[in-house]
């Protein structure tokens, strides 16, 4: 019985991380469907939306609605105006130009918060409502860990929405599908592209704020790692494949967790290579993605 | 033929010429800024081979020299210091100390081998794979070496490594790296990395072996890459997990697209450019007196300043500072693919 729990308490953990990197991976993974652009700049939109979240209580008395609101605003402007900035003027170019122009987006991102906020880690700290423990059956959660899942797996269902019922949402994955035929029909792609933008830079900063709430610090390199695990997860599903970006998103923090958990406690250093193992033997035999054929 | 050897013989003399006056008439801290930009000249070529000629591009540099310099460190360290230092190693690694050569070739090889093992998965497929599997295998090395203490040392790094690079090492291989280059540039071999670089397809149907040419390139330019590791480990004396870290593969891609990618001299004056840049901006991230008024340190803003400069230069001059066959048109960035190519040669794995 105590196995049980324990493993259940592991998989509690491993949807709390698996929702994160589904969130970032869906982000990712639209972006590249409409541009075939690894966007290594996603990964600092995480930590962006974090940085803001922390500012908020500081600029004084905040309603909660506005705390959690405000960054995902904040940084859905950002991620359109970097396409605006910098990938726009280069969208008709060879892929390899726009990978590099979003690696240096990425760099000058992080450096610029070294500048301003240092690179010194903050402390993170939810409000107390948020880290008490409740218990659900035998288990023992953190609310924050139940609000992280059921946050990421309400937005996850309004994007499923959004994308199969309203005009713009159908007009990204026709923009996905072929951008010149839709240029052909009379659509807007510049607007389409740009909402992309704005819908990954609002998961991002969603799942930036989940993640300093689950390590309890932030810090100017924090979301370059997630970012890269993201892209992982991505690959797991299918690149450009939106259903496959969530699920490889929940089976990576799974998978990541359970090793951890499951193995003597000297191999928990090479989680992180594990990860990355994975991809490289996901590309050795099964480069299409777990969830080939749909989507 | 023979124009070729006086050529080589006459370039040979010049750098050996240069380097001895520069050995005779140069301080310390000039002399590691020489070696530096030597190590940069090896690793901006052998990146230039695979992000330049190939058209594929790899985020591994930082890895593969990483790899490089701990094998190296760890075959020349002195037997009685390892007993010290580091008692878990394996005991036939305990009781060798390697000369410096053999030791460099070692790390070489073994970056290379690491290539092979990544590259032979991910050079199969189309689109940029490389660029994420590669930085993922940065941070396996990084991982593994911070975790693999009885080897490593952990997160201390092994220091005291013996300080073996001088700029004749150094240039030695930068020379080495750059001949082979520009052979390679005007080799079979060159046109067939080129030729897939502007169309898989056609070359393919010329007949050429699409993974082999790839997969060649790629481990010959990570095995360049772990001596360049090797150098800079034996000049810095120490290695840590984080010694190689992705702002270090970004100084270097950096290098090759400033210079000019897909060109033999481009890496190399980007790699020169970029050594001495960061050097005088680092004076801005320690604080400096202009006039009467002393701005505060900014850190970060050397990266910053240059991640700024990469962006404007792929906007207005995609193909770097030396590849000046006009301005989009360039040797190292083939034209915008046609919509109906894009969906062909697409980075859609295949299968779908």
């Amino acid at each position: 019985m105590d196995t049980f729990v324990y493993i259940l308490q592991q998989m509690v953990n491993g949807l709390t991380l698996g929702s994160i990197y589904a969130l970032t991976a869906i982000g990712l993974s639209t972006v590249y469907g409409l541009l075939r652009l690894i966007n290594f700049a996603h990964g600092d939109l995480l930590m962006v939306g974090a940085y803001v979240a922390l500012a908020l209580p500081a600029l004084g008395k905040v309603p909660f609605t506005a705390a959690a609101v405000l960054p995902v605003v904040a940084v859905a402007a950002l991620a359109m105006g970097i396409e605006r900035v910098a990938y726009r003027p280069i969208r008709h170019t060879p892929e390899v130009t726009a990978l590099i122009v979003s690696l240096a987006v990425s760099v000058f991102i992080q450096n610029l918060f070294v500048m301003t906020v240092t690179a010194q880690p903050r402390r993170f700290a939810l409000p107390e409502v948020l880290t008490e423990m409740a218990s659900v059956g035998p288990l023992m959660v953190n609310r924050a860990a139940l609000i992280t899942i059921s946050t990421s797996a309400l937005l996850l269902i309004l994007l499923r929405v959004f994308v199969t019922r309203t005009r713009l949402g159908i007009a990204i994955r026709a923009c996905a599908d072929d951008i010149h035929g839709v240029e052909l029909m009379g659509a807007n792609s510049n607007r389409v592209i740009m909402a992309a933008f704005g819908i990954s830079g609002a998961l991002a900063a969603a799942a930036g704020i989940m993640l300093g709430g689950l390590y309890g610090r932030i810090d100017p390199f924090m979301g370059f790692l997630p970012g890269l695990k993201a892209f992982v997860a991505a690959v797991l599903g299918g690149l450009g494949n939106l259903a496959g970006a969530v699920v490889g998103g929940y089976v990576l923090g799974l998978a990541e967790i359970f090793f951890v958990g499951m193995l003597p406690p000297g191999f928990s250093g090479y989680r992180d290579a594990m990860v990355f193992s994975l991809l490289i033997l996901i590309l050795l035999i099964r480069p299409q993605g777990l969830l080939a054929g749909g989507g | 033929m023979a124009r070729r050897a006086v050529l080589l013989l006459a370039g040979g003399i010049a750098v050996g010429g240069m380097l001895w006056a520069a050995q005779r008439s140069l301080n310390d801290y000039q002399l590691r800024l020489l070696n530096v930009a030597g190590i940069n000249i090896i690793l901006a070529s052998s990146l230039n081979l695979t992000n330049g000629y190939l058209g594929v591009f790899s985020l591994g540099h930082a890895g593969f020299a990483s790899v490089g310099a701990y094998v190296s460190a760890l075959l020349t360290f002195p037997v009685e210091r390892k007993a010290m230092m580091i008692p878990d190693l394996p005991s036939w690694l305990a009781r060798t100390a390697w000369p410096f050569l053999p030791a460099l070739v070692a790390g070489g090889l073994a970056a290379g081998l690491c290539a092979a093992v990544i590259g032979f998965p991910v050079l199969r497929l189309r689109g940029h794979y490389l660029a994420v599997a590669t930085l993922g295998f940065m941070i396996i090395v990084q991982t593994t070496a911070a975790s693999l203490v009885s080897i490593t040392r952990g997160a201390q790094g092994i220091n005291g490594i013996p300080p073996a690079t001088t700029v004749w090492w150094t240039f030695g291989v930068a020379v080495l790296c750059v001949y082979l280059t520009w052979a390679l540039d005007h080799s079979p071999f060159g046109r067939a990395m080129r030729a897939l670089r502007e169309d898989d397809h056609a070359a393919q149907a010329c007949g050429v072996p699409f993974l082999r040419v790839r997969l060649a390139a790629f481990v010959l330019g990570a095995a360049f890459a772990g001596a360049g590791g090797a150098l800079w480990g034996h000049l810095i004396t120490v290695v840590t997990p984080s010694s190689f870290s992705f702002a270090f593969t970004f100084l270097v891609v950096l290098m090759v697209i400033v210079g000019g990618s897909g060109t033999v001299a481009g890496p190399v004056v980007g790699a020169v450019a970029l050594t001495v840049v960061p050097e005088a901006l680092r004076l801005l991230e320690s604080g400096m007196t202009v006039g009467a008024h002393r701005m505060p340190p900014l850190f970060g803003a050397s990266q910053l300043v240059l991640s700024v400069l990469l962006i404007l230069l792929m906007i207005y001059r995609p193909s770097g500072l030396l590849g000046g066959r006009g301005l989009r048109g360039a040797p190292g960035l083939s034209p915008a693919p046609s919509p109906g190519r894009t969906a062909a040669a697409g980075p859609r794995p295949p299968g779908e």
